[in-house]
């Protein structure tokens, strides 16, 4: 009985708003009708698709920062005296807006002469990176203790749930900084900026898996008493069939959209923790890094503050549009 | 009730031990791992081999972990002595160790932290409550209407803005650029309450608007899911006044989920602002923490993170009793 491509008719045909409060019905159809009509709702959000555009943006910037760098930059560690104002003794960047300029697009940092740009091309990468892969941990972790507390219940369920209310209820960003503070520099010979990136995944993704793991818990505890549930199991179904074929992918919204929710999340994270002097090690660029050297010299160099800071609200802000976005299409109830 | 109480009171106990052990596990057992010796750190790296061994048997560093971890706890709870024969050191409960860098005991350092703290998160959390929960409920009330999409997009930038950036910006402006506010130089409320005020306006501020935001933003959801609730209808099918249902029935219920939230951020923030405080050069524990840290102070690094769980654990518990006390259901679960 597939009423997935006629639901998704029928869906054109009335007004969006009234689809899921009119046929409660038709929602629990099929996994793909939803898809459509969350890619239908999702589509309607200008607000939602303009916050997906940057974030593409971002990704392919990245992605692409060697390139652009040679392109329309410089190496990211090299010094420009040239740039500088050298006479005065200032060692200020020359010219208006902390040297902007079609030579240094964003200027250049004040007594190195570095070219702003590179470094913020340059640091998207490791944030990007960072956020992503320490998100998709969170998430694999949740989805993994939060899928084994709902369904199995009982001592697993107690021991699980104690050790997420344990994590949440912990000085995180206090233990954060102490912890990368004692752990090495360097290891698995990935060099400083990469094995940092590691521990940061390690610590920000390991932080923040109970977030994920108490919804998917809670959503699983009431899915595991819904009636396809039960026929499946009198179908002879085993727990495997049930857990991945009749749970996961009702859980999938969920999960897709606090993954998203997090990623901007672990930005902020990581740029805090490259704040503090604990994050991506100097030389290599990072966001927050550039805004902890900016504290020197924003008194007399303003723009080599705001640059670092406004692309950090920027992506975290595109990310968060989006999250928003997609968390109103898949589940209409939230708004 | 009381059942529920001593329950509470009890794991939050288990939990205050358990952050204890990881605490001083981590800190404790890595440094080692990685061949960091604490005798070292805490004497310097000049000084003599029996100078050395000397601090390493006084300070117990040679104990097996839960040797020395017993013996931490112990000092919390009774004081403790150091000693390796001819010299010997009291540390009176609360003990919490020495600094390794500047030898003074780590209770007293922390102690003189607390105030900055609790008046930089105390000031703040009365701002955003305040902010942050009228603006919710006024988006919530009139839905869609210009304060509303005003309210939410301010909150939303609100959320994306890194506390240390707005921190930055809001200096620049109004100390640098206009001059309205002093340079940022705390002084107690008992020695100066006006410069106490003015040095703290900006980092209230800058602190309130990050929460205010989050606060706005669930006030409104929750404001909205109670107002579409049965009894709230009944409450208006009574006849009874737009003023008694919004503020007796909805507002109510649409509360207690912020005050949970509440007690967590506010139990975080007083175990050290370490942001806000380091970007406004505010001595409060935060700003200690990450000093410590940044001369692997050890001691106060794990002082620190306890203060800091202990607020978490202790707000937590009292939202806990605020709770069970607030709806009765939750003292059976």
């Amino acid at each position: 009985m597939s009423l997935g491509p006629e639901a998704s008719v029928t869906d054109e045909k009335t007004a969006p708003t009234a689809d899921a409060a009119d046929r409660p019905g038709e929602q629990a159809i099929a996994g793909r009708s939803l898809k459509q009509i969350a890619w239908r709702r999702l589509k309607k959000d200008k607000v939602a698709i303009a916050g997906a555009c940057v974030v593409i943006f971002l990704i392919v910037v990245a992605i692409l920062a060697p390139l652009l760098i040679k392109l329309l930059g410089h190496p990211i560690d090299e010094y420009h005296n040239d740039a500088l104002d050298t006479e005065l003794g200032t060692g200020l960047p020359k010219g208006a807006l902390g040297g902007m300029s079609w030579e240094y697009l964003l200027g250049v940092e004040p007594q190195t002469g570095r070219d702003i740009f590179s470094r913020i091309i340059y640091g998207a990468q490791t944030t990007l990176t960072v956020a992503f892969l320490s998100a998709f941990l969170s998430t694999l972790f949740g989805t993994i203790f939060g899928l084994a507390a709902g369904f199995l219940g009982g001592w697993v369920d107690s021991v699980i749930s104690r050790i997420m209310d344990f994590l949440l209820a912990f000085p995180q960003l206090l233990f954060a900084i102490a912890l990368l503070s004692v752990l090495p520099d360097e290891f698995f010979g990935l060099g400083p900026r990469w094995s940092r990136v590691g521990v940061l995944i390690g610590v920000i993704g390991f932080f923040g898996w109970p977030y994920i793991g108490r919804i998917v818990r809670g959503q699983t505890l009431s899915l595991r008493e819904r009636e396809f549930v039960e026929a499946s199991r009198s179908l002879g179904a085993r727990s495997g069939r049930i857990l991945f074929r009749e749970l996961l992918p009702n859980l999938a919204a969920p999960i897709l959209v606090y993954t998203t929710l997090i990623i901007p999340t672990n930005i902020l994270t990581e740029a805090a923790l490259s704040f503090l002097g604990v994050g991506i090690p100097p030389p290599n660029p990072s966001w927050g890094g550039m805004l902890s050297d900016a504290v020197q010299f924003y008194r007399i160099d303003p723009m080599y503050m705001i640059i670092p800071g406004s692309v950090i609200f920027i992506t975290v802000l595109a990310f968060n549009l989006f999250g928003d976005g997609l968390r109103d299409a898949l589940d209409p109830k939230a708004r | 009730m009381l059942s529920y109480i001593v329950r509470r009171v009890f794991n939050a106990i288990i939990t205050l031990l358990v952050v204890t052990a990881v605490t001083f596990g981590i800190f404790f057992a890595i440094p080692k791992a990685i061949g960091t010796d604490p005798a070292l750190l805490y004497i310097g790296k000049q000084s003599d081999p029996a100078a050395i061994e000397g601090i390493r048997q006084k300070m117990g560093f040679d104990d097996p972990i839960y040797v020395q971890y017993g013996n931490f706890l112990k000092g919390i709870v009774a004081g403790r002595e150091y000693s390796n024969g001819p010299d010997v050191t009291d540390c009176p409960a609360p003990c919490l160790g020495y600094s390794f860098s500047t030898d003074q005991e780590v209770t007293p350092l922390l102690l003189e932290d607390i105030p900055v703290t609790l008046s930089l998160a105390l000031g703040a959390a009365v701002l955003w409550l305040i902010i942050g929960i009228s603006f919710g409920v006024v988006s919530a009330l009139r839905r869609g209407s210009f304060v509303d999409r005003a309210a939410m997009t301010t909150a939303l930038a609100g959320v994306s803005l890194p506390v240390y950036f707005t921190g930055l910006l809001s200096s620049a402006i109004f100390v640098y650029a206009l001059g309205w506010l002093p340079e940022s130089n705390y002084k107690p409320f008992t020695e100066d309450p006006g410069q106490w005020f003015t040095s703290l306006i900006l980092p209230w501020i800058t602190l309130a608007f990050l929460f205010a935001a989050t606060y706005a933003r669930l006030t409104r959801a929750n404001m909205l899911e109670t107002l579409g609730e049965d009894y709230v209808r009944t409450a208006r099918a009574k006849g009874l006044t737009e003023r008694v249902v919004i503020g007796k029935h909805a507002l109510r219920s649409g509360l207690t989920p912020i005050v949970t939230i509440f007690g967590l951020d506010l139990g975080a923030l007083l175990g050290g602002a370490v942001l806000t405080e380091n970007v406004f050069n505010l001595r409060g524990l935060g700003y200690q923490a990450l000093n410590a840290i940044r001369q692997n102070d050890l001691p106060v690094i794990l002082g620190v993170t306890l203060i800091a769980a202990f607020f978490i654990v202790f707000a937590n518990l009292i939202v806990d009793l605020v709770y069970g006390w607030i709806d009765p259901r939750v003292r059976l679960a």
